[in-house]
């Protein structure tokens, strides 16, 4: 059987699973649309929060992000499993006391006022489409790649798919197909992890041969891949390298972040009792911590791998031993043949420079003055093209009298011959670098393609609930029957669904900011005023409309300001680069001092206005204490 | 004991696990996996130091061993002040 009907048979085998259970779990009232009749124990709503959470972000590209970067990206496994934390203990247990549907239900009764749930609709729309965006072109990559269809019909046939099961099944069909799709992603991520651990260290558990020892060498593995990497010119793997605060400050923005994201926090509205929201956040937890420990382990046995594909005698840990990998290897090996499938998606790439027969691959610290010199030549200028080509080479030079033990100079390395790397293609090349079998590659496809539909569908509900509960029927109109309120939830969600597809079909370019702003945002704005709405009696209406506004203009401008209006190119004020930043601080890093301003403003603004009425201090009193919880119904 | 007496008791009780919990929380993330990491370097780990499992694995454990400690800890909490459900 060829690879292509194998990936075929595999992803459609795992959609008939999804739409068969969304049709058995259609939802019927606007209870079991928006929070499944709150009827899903915390085991069972801890793996669907897992497979609601776990993006095409964490099943894609986190892995590659660590890859390719080591200690330092650190903060990504930190932030985004610390934020489960303080949904238990802040957040979770009193918004299901509270007994609604939607997070602007919640600011606009705690803060007894239209315009703050209005606020909290934009903030949560905002958050919502940026994220749906980056799902969808997650989702049209996948199925290019493994279904061998354009990016546009792979979009369409995810947007089909998602309008199945998640207009059809609302909450309810929605949190049954994310238990299936937990199972399908969390096989196929950890399948390729066990054998190529197996394969590098001996130890079928990842996390634990992350730490253990090197097969080939007998060394530590993580001192073998400093090792190698080093004597390829770049950064130690495991030493720190940015900045401490910039560190603390991402790490931080990407937990509250977390706890602050609507289409999670609404998961917890599904369960029967205030104590089981708290189990159920730990429940989540354990089954994203499966994926996130394993993650690491999967970045850098990535790594190694490549670079021992680029220089095989790295797999013995000599890494000039013997010579670079050959182009007539890449151009007609079997072993190779990942590389060439992969060049033609455009995510990975070579180039013989010296013409030497052999692709050089290390870090020629150079890419600056690259470009500088690309955008000389298509000027046309000869004197700038000249001067480009010598500041090229000068900073050539430098690198190469810096390698360590490295014969650039006698084999006349003229650049890193391996011109693109994707961070991206890590997960999904996996399987294919260390020539596991066939069936993985297309449980992998599989598991991205569940990973990217079930954060998708989360998200959708979450909009669909903002647009119909709290905009139509909070606001606009507030006499529409169960069954029109119904209506518009999967009219808006099919709408948005539309929406994104479109977006992701013209992807502005942007979608790796908008997840610092989506990030920044849910930090700066939703957060907080969740926070203050449960543990504040004094914080009113004026404190929260101000702080949610501060906190997040704050970050939007901050984040403008370097990565320019809209995003559109050009557009900044300053250079994103570290220098440039304000005390250091990264535009992705922001959201934690826009929450900071947040807090700082509404408690301010409290300050000097009036206390809550007394009905407000009620609520607080009420959603304080789990006893009630069942008695509090839906509207 | 009245009521309200016996609900800001409650609450209290409820801040003071949420601060310890927190204080760990921070401890084992931005403490022993970020700013404390250069004082752990001394304790070698598989090829590397205890920060930077505590960065990539350690961490991660102790959340979720944190959430369940803290719904062991408020179930009884509830039971005590007779506000379970």
């Amino acid at each position: 059987m060829s690879q292509f009907t194998l990936n075929l048979l595999v992803i459609c085998a795992s959609f008939a699973l999804y739409i068969g259970i969304a049709i058995y779990c259609r939802a019927k009232s606007t209870a079991e649309f928006y929070a499944a009749n709150r009827g899903v124990g915390p085991v069972m709503n801890g793996m669907a929060t897992a497979a609601d959470w776990m993006s095409a972000a964490s099943f894609i590209s986190m892995a590659g992000l660590i890859a390719f970067t080591g200690y330092d990206n650190s903060t990504y496994l930190m932030g985004w499993t610390g934020g489960y934390v303080l949904l238990a203990l802040l957040l979770a247990p009193y918004l299901r006391k509270f007994g609604k549907f939607t997070v602007p239900e919640f600011i606009g009764d705690r803060f007894y006022s239209r315009t703050a749930r209005i606020i909290g609709v934009i903030c949560l729309l905002i958050v919502s489409i940026t994220y749906v965006i980056g799902q969808m072109t997650g989702v049209g990559v996948t199925f290019s790649r493994y279904l061998e269809v354009s990016n546009a019909t792979g979009l369409w046939i995810g947007a089909a798919l998602v309008f199945c099961y998640a207009v059809l099944g609302g909450m309810k069909g929605i949190t049954y197909t994310q238990v299936a799709q937990y199972v399908v992603l969390i096989i196929a991520y950890t399948i390729p992890a066990v054998f190529i651990s197996l394969q590098l260290t001996g130890n079928f558990l990842p996390p634990l041969g992350l730490f253990g020892t090197h097969e080939g060498s007998g060394v530590a593995f993580l001192a073998q891949l400093d090792g190698l990497v080093t004597d390829l010119g770049f950064r130690a793997y495991t030493e720190h390298h940015n900045s401490t605060l910039d560190m603390v400050l991402f790490t931080m923005a990407l937990m509250i972040g977390t706890a602050g994201l609507p289409h999670v926090i609404i998961r917890f509205f599904t369960v029967p009792k205030v104590s089981d929201a708290r189990k159920s956040a730990g429940w989540a937890l354990v089954f994203i911590a499966l994926l996130y420990t394993v993650a690491p382990a999967v970045g850098s046995m990535a790594r190694f791998n490549l670079t021992a594909t680029m220089w095989p005698g790295a797999a013995q840990g000599e890494t000039f031993s013997q010579p670079a990998v050959s182009l007539a290897d890449i151009e007609t090996s079997e072993d190779l043949a990942w590389m060439r499938n992969w060049q033609t998606t455009g995510l990975l790439n070579w180039e013989d420079k010296n013409g030497d027969g052999l692709i050089q691959y290390y870090n020629d610290g150079a890419a600056a003055q690259a470009t500088a010199l690309a955008a000389a030549r298509t000027s046309g200028d000869q004197a700038a093209i000249d001067a480009a080509q010598a500041a090229y080479d000068a900073r050539l030079a430098e690198t190469h009298a810096a390698l360590p033990g490295a014969p650039a100079a006698e084999q006349n390395w003229v650049g890193n011959e391996l011109t693109t790397v994707n961070n991206d293609i890590m997960v999904l090349a996996n399987p294919e670098i260390a020539n596991l079998p066939g069936w993985v590659i297309a449980i992998v496809a599989a598991g991205g393609l569940a990973a990217a539909l079930s954060t998708a569908a989360g998200l959708l509900l979450a909009i669909s609930g903002a647009v119909s509960h709290d905009l139509i029927k909070g606001t606009l109109r507030p006499n529409i029957s169960e069954k029109g309120e119904l209506m518009a939830a999967r009219v808006s969600m099919a709408a948005s669904i539309l929406v994104a597809t479109l977006l992701g079909l013209n992807p502005p370019g942007f979608a790796a900011q908008t997840v610092a702003l989506a990030f920044g945002l849910a930090a700066s704005s939703i957060f907080p005023v969740l926070m203050m709405g449960i543990f504040s009696k004094r914080v009113g209406k004026e404190g929260a409309i101000a702080g949610m506004i501060a906190g997040m203009l704050s970050t939007i401008l901050y984040i403008f300001a370097y990565k320019g209006w809209f995003f559109i190119a050009g557009t900044n004020m300053f250079p994103d680069t570290p220098d440039a930043w304000l005390f250091g601080i990264s535009p992705a890093s922001f959201g934690t001092v826009g929450a900071v301003i947040n807090f700082a403003v509404a408690f301010g603004v409290s300050a000097v206005s009036k206390r809550p009425p007394a009905h407000v201090q009620e609520l607080v009193e009420s959603i304080r204490v789990p006893r009630g919880a069942g008695g509090a119904v839906a509207h | 004991m009245s009521d309200r007496q016996s609900s800001n008791a409650y609450w209290q009780a409820n801040l003071r696990i949420i601060y310890i919990c927190l204080a760990i929380w921070a401890l084992v993330s931005y403490g022993f996996g970020i700013i404390l990491r250069p004082l752990l370097s001394g304790i070698s780990v598989g090829g590397t130091d205890l920060g930077f499992w505590f960065a990539q694995q350690g961490s991660i454990l102790c959340f979720i061993a944190l959430i369940f400690f803290y719904t062991w800890r408020m179930n009884r909490l509830d039971a005590e002040h007779g506000v379970d459900e």
